[in-house]
């Protein structure tokens, strides 16, 4: 049972790659300095007739979506008790804080008053969407630090090493650590059930986010189901982003990656993803719009990447026993998948929003590119950062064991 | 959580339960969306404006917004362009061919429609937007926090936000002169018109006078009021002598703008029931899972 343990990587920080995305950061970092500095007008494409941008079309929403891997194998792991797929929930739990961090951290600097993102705490209005999003995102974000908690806790009891005169804090700070590890231990379940709720209702609402627009949507996506498109997508994007960051992670540190566990998860996208096409052409053959498929625009276009290179491919892929079995094959298809997701929360926030008085379509500046890039590039490096910190990767454990919770465990 | 007793179990979970209920009574505060039957409204004649564009220059003076001097705006070349109200004006005029007759062109005013079931108000996400009881939709730049989502909702596409301020940016439209209005005044647009192209009164006079015009003068009308009943109705209202959608006005339906979000926002949410039941749910679920497991191990232990 116990041959998989998570365990801080061992491997130095700087590779290449990490320098390439350390520039690509910094180089966001000054797009977003100038942003607080001359306003929003003067970094982004943005405009009276294009209200948002990739910051919230791709970063928030697509963001969110793909961040969904913290909360199916939750569900997954703890709530149907599979206990098999315990190795990769932290990697996932991680992925979805960082990605979260990273989806306030959007919003914050697309607000033009940034300052007041606090407001919403203390002003109520029931009707909007926004504000439903806004608030379940806020307290799910706190309920991914929670959960992240024993990861710290595991890390550090018996291990507080504070450098200089503040060594004395040692024990306190060992004390309260075992304290918060106690009472989390006994209470943890009720995050993660919160964790999931939470999730499907902003997963859903981000999708109703839209239908307020009316006809300033393409109706090639304008459909009242949206909540439930944007829910089935999001579940079905979960496992794909786990698998996806599984096999990059096994690779980028050296590791042999855990096919059995993950070939089982990708049986699971497959039927994920007939729903979802199920749904989707159902709601086009219902509200005739198949027509709009006739013609020959942008819209039709991006539509049918969305659709064929995003659901129908990887679907077909992961019903296929071959695939599975192949780390390759897993990967391409996986990378589909959120492929898929990134284009479909493209295309309804930004490609299907059409304001009637429309002088020029939108198309994101150098600076929004570079933020959002940026942004990307800098998670990749906390990732990294965070898992040769804390236990988060699993390895096969091949010498004696030495964390506390082994002790309980039979040694095998 | 190995050693959690299942009495520990239910009573944290009722405590969790009973906090997420505990919130669903206080959600009922949100923005004020006032229908009063004595609401006002604006009738604008197109077919009696002559456009002058003084109402730019009077709307520019009214909100001490930067303008030039009040000769300036007899330039008609601007016509050339369609233009939209933006965060340096809050109205705009802008002039259409008559087939009928070349030499009398026709001029729309373009301002804020003050709907009668707002989007905006619906949409915001502070409740910053509220329409008053005299009618008009106004936004408190006490509660905005920049989120744009209004201009998002918006059917008219109407509110404009200072891209170019880094530091306390606002959401400008029309609001209907309210503080003039108020205070007994005529809206400042209504107020300078030299040909009285627009009226000003409650709003169920106003459909009165604009169907009785159509009545008496129906060469000079199509047979419509826009604001009537688009988007359930507005508080600012047209009458033409071409169709409208001629004159760049939306095609939208007759349904209030956020009817379908609200329900479907509604739905999710009602009375929280939605959101507790999938908690239980899930508790449930989770606690069957972890019994069978403990079973299934029996003797060995945990």
């Amino acid at each position: 049972m116990d041959k998989f343990k998570p365990v801080p990587m061992k491997k130095k920080f700087f590779t290449p790659t990490v320098i390439v995305l350390s520039g690509l950061a910094l180089n966001g970092l000054v797009f977003l300095l100038a942003r607080f500095i001359w306003g929003i007008g003067a970094v982004t494409n943005l405009d009276n007739q294009h209200p948002w941008g990739i910051w919230i079309g791709l970063d928030v929403a697509a963001g969110v979506a793909l961040a969904a891997g913290g909360f199916t194998t939750a569900a997954i792991g703890h709530i149907m008790h599979k206990d098999q797929y315990h190795s990769i929930i932290r990697p996932a739990l991680l992925t979805a804080l960082l990605g979260y961090t990273f989806v306030a951290s959007s919003v914050m600097i697309d607000l033009g008053r940034y300052y007041y993102i606090w407001h919403p705490l203390i002003m109520w209005n029931g009707s909007s969407v926004l504000f439903e999003v806004g608030i379940c995102v806020m307290i799910y974000l706190t309920v991914l630090y929670i959960e992240f908690l024993p990861v710290v806790t595991e890390r550090f009891i018996g291990r507080v090493n504070l450098p200089g005169f503040v060594k004395r804090f040692n024990n306190p700070v060992d004390k309260i650590l075992r304290i918060l590890d106690r009472g989390l231990d006994k209470t943890m379940f009720i995050f993660i059930i919160a964790g999931v709720v939470l999730s499907c209702l902003h997963q859903s609402s981000l999708g109703t986010l839209m239908v307020i627009a009316g006809p300033k949507m393409h109706p090639l996506w304008q459909t009242p189901i949206l909540p439930l498109l944007f829910l089935i997508s999001a579940i079905s994007v979960g496992l794909p982003m786990v698998i996806f960051e599984s096999l990059i992670t096994s690779r980028s540190f050296g590791l042999k990656p855990e096919m059995d566990i993950l070939s089982d998860l990708g049986s699971m996208i497959g039927p994920l993803l007939g729903i979802y096409l199920a749904f989707k052409i159902g709601d086009v053959m219902i509200r005739k719009t198949f027509v709009y498929l006739m013609e020959f625009n942008t819209a039709s276009i991006m539509f049918t990447i969305e659709l064929l290179f995003g659901v129908i491919i990887p679907l077909r892929m992961f019903l296929s026993r071959q695939v599975l079995k192949s780390p390759v094959g897993l990967l391409i298809a996986s990378f589909l998948v959120i492929f898929g997701v990134f284009i479909n929360r493209m295309n309804n926030f930004l490609i299907a929003y059409t304001p009637p008085y429309e002088v020029h379509s939108y198309f994101p500046s150098v600076g929004e590119i570079s933020v959002t890039v940026g942004f990307i590039a800098l998670e990749i490096l906390l990732f990294r950062l965070m898992v040769m910190i804390f236990p988060i990767v699993s390895v096969q454990q091949v010498s004696k064991p030495r964390t506390k919770y082994f002790v309980r465990g039979s040694a095998k | 959580m190995a050693n959690q007793s299942r009495r520990d179990f239910l009573k944290t979970a009722a405590l969790a339960g009973a906090a997420v209920t505990g919130l669903s009574s206080k959600v009922k505060a949100g923005p004020k969306n006032i229908l009063s039957e004595n609401r006002m409204g604006a009738l604008i004649d197109t077919t009696v404006c002559i456009g002058c564009r003084k109402c730019e220059w009077a709307c520019k003076t009214a909100h001490a917004m930067e303008t030039q001097s009040i000769e300036t705006y007899d330039d008609r070349s601007v016509f050339k362009n369609s233009r939209r109200p933006t965060d340096k004006a809050l109205t705009v005029v802008n002039e259409y061919p008559n087939d009928i007759s070349e030499n009398f062109p026709i001029d729309v005013k373009v301002q804020c429609m003050h709907c009668d079931h707002p989007a905006c108000v619906s949409a915001c996400i502070v409740g910053a937007f509220s329409k008053q009881e005299n009618g008009s939709v106004v936004w408190d730049g006490d509660k905005c926090i920049g989120c744009r989502y209004c201009m998002v909702a918006c059917p008219f596409q109407i509110p404009a936000f200072e891209f170019d301020k880094a530091l306390k940016p606002d959401i400008k439209k029309c609001d209907f002169c309210n503080e003039r209005t108020t205070k007994g005044k005529l809206p400042a647009c209504t107020e300078i018109c030299p040909v009285e192209a627009i009226t000003y009164g409650t709003r169920e006079d106003l459909v009165k006078a604009a169907h009785q015009k159509i009545k008496l003068y129906p060469n000079r009308y199509i047979d419509r009021v826009l604001g009537e009943y688009e988007v359930g109705g507005t508080s600012w209202m047209y009458l033409s002598s071409k169709e409208f959608e001629k004159l760049d006005f939306p095609k939208l339906g007759k349904d209030p703008a956020p009817g379908v979000s609200e329900t479907i926002q509604h739905g999710i949410f009602a009375y929280f029931v939605p959101p507790v039941a999938l908690y239980a749910l899930l508790g449930g679920v989770m606690w069957i899972n972890k019994n069978k497991k403990k079973h299934d191990s029996g003797a060995e232990g945990e």
